[in-house]
């Protein structure tokens, strides 16, 4: 028995949510009695064994020129590889975009009921139950696992990183697994902070009239180093990038802030954020429904209220 | 080429959430029932896409659920398609339904398996790539974007902050999310048709569940919003810095 991480990276980086997940299987360790060890795949950049203070004794490494890009059918049988090297009982893996692609592999692999979007530690006062987001945020489930190996799916943001002290040794692999895709292109937007993975968050709807009327959206999460967000309809209109919608339809966030402003709060956006910590509405109509979501709200015009905002936070940061 | 879309049925996106016999259940009265919208818009769209693009394209959409599927199955082939499979079982957990899936795709030899991003009650994520281990086919979750040049496909997907184009050999399963096509509105001639269409009901094959909903939980009230004036937006600043403590 023992509890396996799967840490995710791109370009060599460990990402932050693999941090959250490591620090959740180590904690679902220690509530089961045992060890925890985590897996990586392909080249890293970042130094492995410094990764211990997370919790974790060993980490296997498999690094075969097969390997260099995700491909779920082969980063599968790595994972499963680890698993049972380890003597894995649970699985925990970042619910993040390639958490998506690989969880359910490898549960339908190794006939292990997987928790996908879970978002805290499992109950094993009676059985092993974990709870997850459904109803797009709008309720929760408590899931009873029922096969010998269970597979948890973190949802990003969830749970907080504890780094602590400690080294890992670093087991490499060597497995001869290889990819039978090809990356062809990948295509990121540079210089900023990916939207699934931000804290902050500034958003805007068509309360804001039209696209060169972002500057104020984009100003205030320059300087408190937030990822933009909008809503469907300013997407559709081709305001801003599709990427950037959020809601039912759109991307799905549980960032620490939400800072919303033009966007009435129609139940399909709210949907997509109302996992967000803290809700913040600027909305010139007191009965835009957001506002029923929201922790801080400001009823007023936009073109009056950001510029002031931004104001704030720039003599707040020092910018001024 | 053939094609088998998933299709599953879920609450309309207003419904309103609640639970019954002491949380255990969704309350399903006067809730509208829909297909789910990542599996129409998307899956099945791109799928007509194909098909209208190269006419010996064969369709077949595949539910899994009881007989309360088949308005959702129907409204689905109104849209497109030649056929649907509903195979008959209820209550099933998710790898019970790809197992159902993954029996009539590997049967059937179809080449390709489009998916939903997720389904908008349960948020699994998980029906596709179940699905594709249990084929042993490739699997690319999250898709924006899909094109077939003969017996493979180039396929771009989500990454954090941007895309991957990636290509891959068929058989293939793809879970869809927005760009792969653009919504559609089903005609008189689509819904006149569908009536018609062959609706096969088929018995599941034996899989033991892997997990079980125990119960269901609101998330807590929220305590109420703190209006700060507009005449004094500096406020909210400095609620945000000193008391929330997040900016
Ligand atoms: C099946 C389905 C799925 C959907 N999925 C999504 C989804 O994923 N994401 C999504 O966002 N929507 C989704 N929608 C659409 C959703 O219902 C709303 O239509 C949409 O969110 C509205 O966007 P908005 O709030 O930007 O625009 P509007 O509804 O036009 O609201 C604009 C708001 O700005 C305010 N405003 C106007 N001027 C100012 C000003 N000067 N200062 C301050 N405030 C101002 C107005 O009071 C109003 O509240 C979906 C709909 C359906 C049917
Ligand atoms: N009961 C079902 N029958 C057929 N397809 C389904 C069913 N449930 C889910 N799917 C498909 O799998 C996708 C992902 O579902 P899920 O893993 O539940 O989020 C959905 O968008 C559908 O395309």
């Amino acid at each position: 028995m023992s509890v396996l991480i799967y840490i995710d990276q791109s370009e060599g980086h460990i990402k932050k949510a693999s941090f959250e997940a490591l620090t959740y299987g180590a904690a679902v360790a220690k509530q089961l009695g045992t060890t925890a060890s985590a897996v990586v795949v392909g080249t890293v950049q970042d130094d492995l064994p410094s990764l211990g203070k997370y919790g974790v004794s060993t980490i296997y490494h498999l690094n075969d020129a097969g390997l260099s890009h995700l491909d779920s059918q082969a980063y599968t049988k790595a994972i499963a590889t680890a698993a049972e090297k380890a003597g894995a009982t649970v699985v925990v893996i970042s619910n993040n975009v390639n958490g998506k692609s690989l969880a359910p592999r490898l549960s339908a692999r190794l006939k292990a009921g997987l928790v996908s979007g879970a978002v805290s530690l499992p109950d094993t006062s009676n059985g092993f139950t974990v709870k997850k987001g459904v109803f797009s945020g709008k309720a929760f489930a408590h899931i009873s696992v029922n096969s010998p190996i269970k597979i948890i799916a973190l949802t990003p943001n969830s749970y907080q990183t504890i780094a602590g002290e400690g080294t890992a040794a670093v087991e490499t692999i060597s497995s001869g697994i290889t990819a039978n895709s090809k990356v062809i292109a990948t295509n990121k937007v540079t210089g900023q902070v990916p939207l699934s993975e931000a804290e902050l968050v500034v958003s805007g709807g068509r309360g804001l009239k039209g696209p060169e009327n972002w500057g104020m959206i984009e100003d205030l999460a320059k300087m408190i180093g937030a990822a933009t967000a909008c809503s469907r309809a300013v997407a559709d209109a081709h305001w801003r990038p599709h990427h950037e919608h959020v809601g039912q339809t759109g991307g799905s966030i549980a960032p620490n802030l939400y800072f919303a402003v033009g966007i009435s709060g129609a139940i399909q956006h709210l949907a997509g954020v109302n996992r967000s910590k803290c809700i913040v509405v600027i909305n010139k109509d007191p009965e835009a429904p957001f506002f029923k979501a929201a922790d801080y709200g400001i009823v007023g015009d936009a073109f009056e209220v950001m510029p002031k905002i931004n104001e704030a936070v720039k003599k707040l940061k020092g910018l001024a | 080429m053939k094609i088998l879309v998933c299709i599953s049925k879920t609450p309309d996106t207003t419904a309103k959430i609640a639970f019954t016999d002491n949380n255990t259940k969704f309350a399903q009265d006067g809730v509208q029932w829909i297909i789910n919208p990542y599996d129409e818009w998307y899956a099945l769209v791109r799928a007509i896409e194909l098909k209208e693009k190269d006419p010996a394209t064969t369709i077949h959409l595949i539910t899994v659920g009881g007989a309360d599927c088949d308005p959702i199955i129907r409204k689905a082939l109104a849209l497109g398609g030649d056929e649907a499979i509903r195979v008959n079982t209820d209550n099933a957990d998710s790898f019970v339904i790809a197992s159902q899936i993954a029996a009539i795709a590997n049967e059937g030899k179809y080449d390709l398996v489009f998916t939903g991003k997720e389904t908008i009650d349960y948020n699994g994520s998980a029906i596709g790539g179940m699905v594709a281990e249990l084929m042993d086919a490739a699997y690319v979750s999250l898709a924006t974007k899909f094109d077939l040049n003969g017996t493979t496909a180039t396929i771009n997907r989500e990454i954090e902050g941007g895309e991957e184009t990636i290509e891959v050999s068929l058989p293939a399963v793809v879970s869809c999310q927005k760009g792969m096509a653009e919504q559609r509105i089903p005609n008189m001639k689509g819904i006149m048709g569908a009536r018609t269409k062959p609706l096969k009901v088929v018995e599941p094959v034996a899989v033991e569940a892997l997990t079980s909903i125990a119960s269901f939980e609101l998330p807590p009230a929220k305590a109420g919003v703190k209006l700060v004036s507009p005449d004094t937006p500096e406020e909210l600043v400095r609620l945000l810095h000193e008391e929330a403590k997040l900016i």
